[in-house]
């Protein structure tokens, strides 16, 4: 169900689509090559290493490092009612990438390059339709995790 | 293989052109290109268009400006490589010079971008990252260049001021280019008063959207020697790629598509940095120019900011860069971008820069990005 990942959803087929249940049962997956062990963030069905098609999810802690970030003031369409927004570029522990929101456990005058934070598994509460996300929070920030059936 | 040259160019007005069609545009830069080669139309081989087809309302663009230039039943197509399309144009020309299959080409860089509302580039501009991953942030154009400079800040100290010293320079050059969109000088103070768009972007670290074209007559050597007295060269022709996602380079101080194109023009020209008199480069942020001095070796990396604070790039510096006013004031039609740059750079081989010539201008260079890097294109120009 990828269509449910972020406010505005471009791509909703995909052969990582599970990303967004586990995303939606609180858990941060990448993806790990079976043949030759490669991992990746953001998620990607094919080695980009050895070419195997045979890929499994696996946890990621969400531990990151803020690399850079930016407060869009000018937004694209469907993003005009959350502006302003700040986007940030973390390095997430054990390798990888993440954008996301700054989110509400962060002050605005706190962001700092370098600083430490948490990625955390976000469900929108003001939108009918299930979508899901990930903010970017002060380390130590907990979030409940469910176990639905995959 | 035959060496290429450029035998006739020419350039529209750059601007909010709401008194032309875009083959109408591409007819007045075509126009000034055949007379300035002095050849007949018939002489032309084929053409390539660089061009990114979602700003038009017609689809497959290359037919109705091949129809409207005169140009039917000769060949054309369609190079795009988003904001790198002129250059991508260029190149696919010279390969077909090369390679002996046609002896002189047209190459038209063509856009016209104030056609869609206000909603269409929203809506565009809500789509130019990896929108897998990305674009689910709201992410723009602006963005990620924004994210670039806070970087470059971070790491090497880069300030407000230096950023936006690029663009009061290409001001200070555009107010002297008649094909510019902005054609006044700026301050920095002026500059930095401007409203945010992207932290720590404001207005004037962005360029503008525009309308216009370009036009470039190419030929095989011994063609071009029979056509023209004043001939110059495409001896180093380079391009390269980086991934897509931003979150997959190595580092956000620079482009690796602009290092390594870079590296491969200089080595086909058989040049350094150093023997480059004048060069256009992608400013459609502040922070791109700067990536740009670092990536092609005019500085070292990190040095960027203080080589535009000492006027390094300014016509009397160690290079002089975008004297044409960069897309910053000439304006940034994205499909003609790349063929107006190397348009620049051959007048000024030419000596034919007026106010704005580089004085013993002999080995020229431009450097044509797509997107945000995903693709560079470096050429080095030459004249005899």
């Amino acid at each position: 169900m990828f269509k449910w990942f972020g406010k505005v959803n471009f791509s909703p087929y995909t052969k990582v689509t599970d990303f967004a249940q586990h995303l939606k049962d609180g858990r941060l997956m990448g993806t790990r090559c079976k043949a030759c062990g490669a991992t990746s963030f953001p998620p990607r069905a094919d080695c980009v290493e050895c070419m195997s098609g045979d890929f499994e999810f696996f946890e990621l802690t969400g531990k990151a490092t803020l690399h850079t970030f930016t407060t869009i003031v000018a937004p694209p369409t469907g993003f005009d009612d959350v502006v302003p927004y700040t986007v940030g570029v973390v390095d997430l522990e054990g390798g990888g990438r993440l954008l996301a929101w700054i989110g509400d456990t962060i002050q605005e005058d706190q962001v700092e390059v370098g600083m430490e934070c948490q990625v955390v598994p976000q469900i929108f509460e003001e939108l009918e339709d299930i979508r899901v996300y990930y903010s970017l929070e002060a380390p130590g920030t907990t979030w409940a995790k469910t176990d639905s059936a995959m | 293989m035959t060496r290429v040259g450029i035998v006739g160019m020419g350039h529209g007005v750059f601007g909010r052109r709401s008194d032309a069609t875009v083959q109408e545009l591409a007819f007045e830069a075509f126009r000034e290109a055949v007379q300035d080669a002095g050849i007949e139309r018939s002489e032309v081989d084929a053409s390539v268009i660089g061009s990114v087809p979602e700003y038009h309302k017609q689809r497959s663009l290359p037919g109705v400006v091949q129809e409207y230039l005169g140009l039917n039943p000769k060949p054309t197509w369609l190079t795009e490589v988003a904001c790198a399309s002129g250059s991508a144009a260029i190149r696919t020309a010279w390969m077909s010079i090369k390679a002996g299959v046609h002896d002189v080409v047209a190459v038209l860089g063509c856009q016209k971008m104030t056609e869609l509302s206000t909603g269409e580039i929203l809506a565009l501009m809500g789509r130019v990252g990896e929108v897998q991953w990305e674009s689910v942030f709201g992410t723009t154009f602006p963005a990620y260049y924004a994210l670039f400079a806070r970087r470059h800040m971070h790491e090497f100290g880069t300030t407000r001021e230096q950023l936006l010293e690029v663009a009061v320079k290409n001001h200070y050059y555009g107010a002297r280019n008649p094909k510019a969109l902005f054609r006044k000088e700026i301050t920095l103070e002026k500059a930095m008063a401007s409203e945010d768009v992207a932290t720590p972007f404001q207005v004037y670290d962005c360029c503008a959207n525009a309308d216009g074209a370009a036009c470039l007559i190419l030929a095989s050597e011994e063609t071009a020697r029979k056509i023209s007295d004043k001939p110059v060269w495409l001896d180093g022709m380079a391009c390269a790629t980086a991934s897509m996602s931003v979150l997959r380079r190595p580092d956000l101080v620079g482009l690796p598509s602009a290092r390594q194109a870079g590296a491969d023009a200089y080595a086909m020209a058989g040049i350094t940095a150093k023997d480059v008199k004048v060069a256009d480069v992608h400013d459609c942020f502040t922070i791109a120019e700067i990536l740009a001095y670092e990536d092609l070796g005019f500085c070292e990396q990190g040095a960027g900011g203080s080589f535009i604070s000492d006027r390094q790039t300014y016509i009397g510096g160690e290079v002089a860069v975008n004297v044409d006013g960069g897309l910053k004031a000439k304006g940034h039609p994205i499909g003609a971008t790349g063929v107006s740059m190397t348009y620049e750079i051959a007048r000024q081989l030419r000596g034919e820069a007026g106010e704005r010539q580089v004085p013993d201008a002999d080995v020229g260079l431009t450097h044509n990005v797509g997107g945000i890097g995903q693709y560079c294109f470096v050429q080095v120009l030459r004249r005899d």
